[in-house]
């Protein structure tokens, strides 16, 4: 279930709504089969940018390329099959069961009725996210973590060869976050595409990402490896927060205080 | 282990029954939605042939096969006991049983379609002030029409394909379509912004019914007893005023509509997901949105034109078949309107039998079996809690 090599590349990209900034002058670029992380504070522009790479949005000026074609030029129905959007909040409508909302995911690929190819892919994804057992159960009925999953599942049955993710674990327990990009990770090794996902938990992005992209206010502050980028100098300047990184016995890890507090 | 995992899921999905591993085991999900599709498609056959059967005058069931089968096979079946039977079929009972057909279909399936294109449970095919329009339309038509055309002018008849209308009616039925496309035409307006979000457009169609219902209120205010109770009557619905005539004019329109919004189950299904979700799948949700919404209005516009308003159904059909079969546009439109059909033609059937001879208007009936039908559907646990 491999998909092509292609490489997404964002250049002077600003984008804004009605008159008014909100990202400008962005660079980046995602390969095939890399962990792409966005990093930065609450409004830095994250989600902008995360729609303006699923062409919700189209650039107000710079551009958003797959393998040098332009974004907005590709024809929506192609779209669909390279990029897979997942956004920060599930939304569902009506008395879906899980297998029917995982297999809306392969839209793309369908004209009026599912094939067996199609329910192979949505049972894979429903294998993969762990929520098999939950096949025939009414979305309403599940819980919050279980919903995201099934999100995911639904991007992953849409096979893109770019997955997008706008905090998909923020909403999240531990255990789930930890076996979310744990999966995420797995499917970009085996299908060799590529993800870029926007997060907030500086030690998960540490541990899953190959390359990080850090906004502040609007605009670059580092992209590059993953270490080179998550520094304690970044934590301070982007976040206003102390940090260190720690040499654990798993491994390293990012451990923040504030200053500030240890006064009180 | 994970392809065994696999298959078992897929057989699932497939409803491969023959499998050894499910038999039993499951909800065949595929084969209920069709098995539901098809006892609805029966009790609506059964209710309609009902309507043919029960009027001010009832015909018995044998005769009415009679009368449909005989000409087709006049040496199997026997001719009906009486020879007027035909006429008073095929004049009186038949056109009002296909407006009922035509209405339902079309509410059930607008109503779905509305719910769906702005996910919001509450919404029906009347949310965009379609309704409130007509009535308005059909008001004007009751106060003005003798005064403008003269009242002699009111009483001639209008040949319109095959059927007599008076002029009367026939101005209210053009009135309230015309009022009816004009609230349309104010939808599009208020959509033309690049990116609608769903609670404007719902909000608008509130204030746009709180205009026609200021102008209901006037014509109601100014207008003479007679005037006044013409007016309430029209807004309580009724399909009496059925006639071939009106059903060729509303057939056309509904069949075009339904094809079109038909077709766009699959991208309705991913719009369940969420505007930006639908949009990385590759459906046009701005388009899909605005086009959806006009046809639905008109498509409802039409048939309101001729009934009146028939509430409810938009509303409470396709909430009860999603409660049923879930949420597949593509079972749950003909299911929908099937049950608009259902609902539809037993709540006619009440009005000509409760008071008969006399007749009630529809919208009594209808929300009086539709709403004790739906708390016993609430209260119905394995169903209730679905919703």
């Amino acid at each position: 279930m491999g998909v092509e090599a292609m490489r997404l590349t964002i250049e002077g990209l600003s984008q804004g709504y009605e008159g008014k900034t909100i990202i400008h002058d962005i660079d980046m670029e995602a390969n095939s089969g890399e962990v792409v992380t966005l990093l930065g504070p609450n409004g830095a522009g994250k989600s902008t940018l995360i729609k303006t790479i699923c062409n919700v949005m189209r650039p107000k000026s710079g551009s958003v390329r797959i393998d040098g074609r332009e974004v907005s030029d590709i024809d929506k129905k192609e779209y669909a099959k390279l990029i897979g959007y997942v956004p920060q909040t599930a939304v569902f409508f009506g008395s879906a069961t899980v297998y029917d909302s995982v297999l809306i995911g392969r839209r793309p690929y369908v004209k009026w009725s599912y094939t067996r190819a199609d329910i192979e892919a949505a049972a894979d994804a429903m294998i993969r996210m762990k929520i098999d057992d939950l096949y025939d159960r009414p979305i309403h009925r599940l819980s919050g973590g279980q919903r995201q999953r099934v999100t995911l599942a639904r991007a992953l049955a849409q096979a893109p060869s770019f997955y997008v993710f706008d905090e998909p674990t923020s909403a999240l327990d531990l255990r789930n976050q930890l076996d979310t990009l744990k999966v995420m990770r797995q499917v970009i090794n085996d299908t060799g595409a590529c993800m870029i996902i926007a997060m907030h938990d500086l030690n998960l992005a540490y541990r899953y990402s190959d390359k990080v992209l850090v906004l502040k206010d609007g605009t670059v502050y580092g992209f590059g490896d993953t270490e080179e980028i998550i520094t304690p100098q970044m934590i301070k300047d982007v976040y206003g927060v102390d940090a260190e990184i720690v040499e654990g016995s798993k491994g390293k890890f990012i451990h923040s205080y504030d200053s500030d507090l240890d006064d009180m | 282990m994970t392809d065994e995992r696999r298959l078992e899921l897929v057989r699932i999905i497939k409803n491969d029954i023959d499998t050894d591993t499910f038999e039993g085991r499951y909800d065949a999900s595929i084969r209920k939605k069709v098995l539901f599709l098809l006892a609805m498609a029966v009790v609506a056959f059964v209710t309609i042939v009902f309507s043919i059967c029960f009027g001010s005058v009832d015909i018995p069931i044998e005769d009415v096969f009679r009368v449909f089968l005989h000409p087709i096979l006049p040496g199997l079946v026997p001719e009906p006991s009486q020879p007027y039977y035909y006429d008073f079929i095929y004049t009186g009972r038949l056109p009002r049983v296909v407006l009922v057909i035509l209405t339902g279909v079309s509410l059930g399936v607008a109503g779905m379609m509305m719910q769906a294109l702005l996910r919001n449970p509450l919404v029906s095919p009347f949310t965009l002030g379609v309704s409130t329009a007509a009535s308005f339309g059909a008001a004007l038509a009751i106060l003005f029409g003798d005064a403008v055309f003269g009242t002699a002018a009111m009483g001639t008849t209008i040949r319109v394909i095959g059927t007599n209308f008076t002029a009367s009616d026939f101005l209210r039925v053009i009135m309230a379509f015309a009022v009816a496309l004009l609230s349309i035409a104010l939808v599009i307006v208020m959509s033309r912004k690049s990116t609608t979000s769903r609670s404007l457009l719902i909000l608008s169609g509130v204030v746009i019914s709180y205009l026609f219902q200021a102008g209901i209120m006037s014509t109601k205010y100014f207008s003479t007893d007679d005037q006044l109770r013409e007016i309430t009557l029209w807004i309580m619905g009724s399909m009496s005023n059925a006639s071939w005539g009106a059903n060729l004019i509303i057939a056309p329109v509904v069949i075009l509509c339904l094809i079109y919004l038909f077709r766009q189950s699959m991208d309705l299904n991913a719009l369940s997901a969420g505007d930006e979700v639908a949009n990385s799948l590759g459906v046009d949700v701005d388009r899909l949105r605005k086009r959806g919404l006009i046809v639905c209005t008109l498509m409802s516009a039409v048939c309101l034109a001729f009934t009146g308003v028939i509430g409810f159904i938009g509303l409470m059909a396709p909430h009860l078949c999603r409660m049923i079969i879930g949420n597949d546009a593509r079972y749950l439109m003909p299911a929908s309107a099937l049950m608009g059909v259902v609902v539809l033609s037993v709540s006619d059937l009440f009005c000509k039998l409760i008071i008969r001879p006399g007749e009630l208007p529809t919208g009594i009936v209808l929300y009086v079996i539709g709403g004790l039908f739906f708390i016993w559907l609430v209260s119905n646990r394995k169903w209730g809690s679905r919703l």
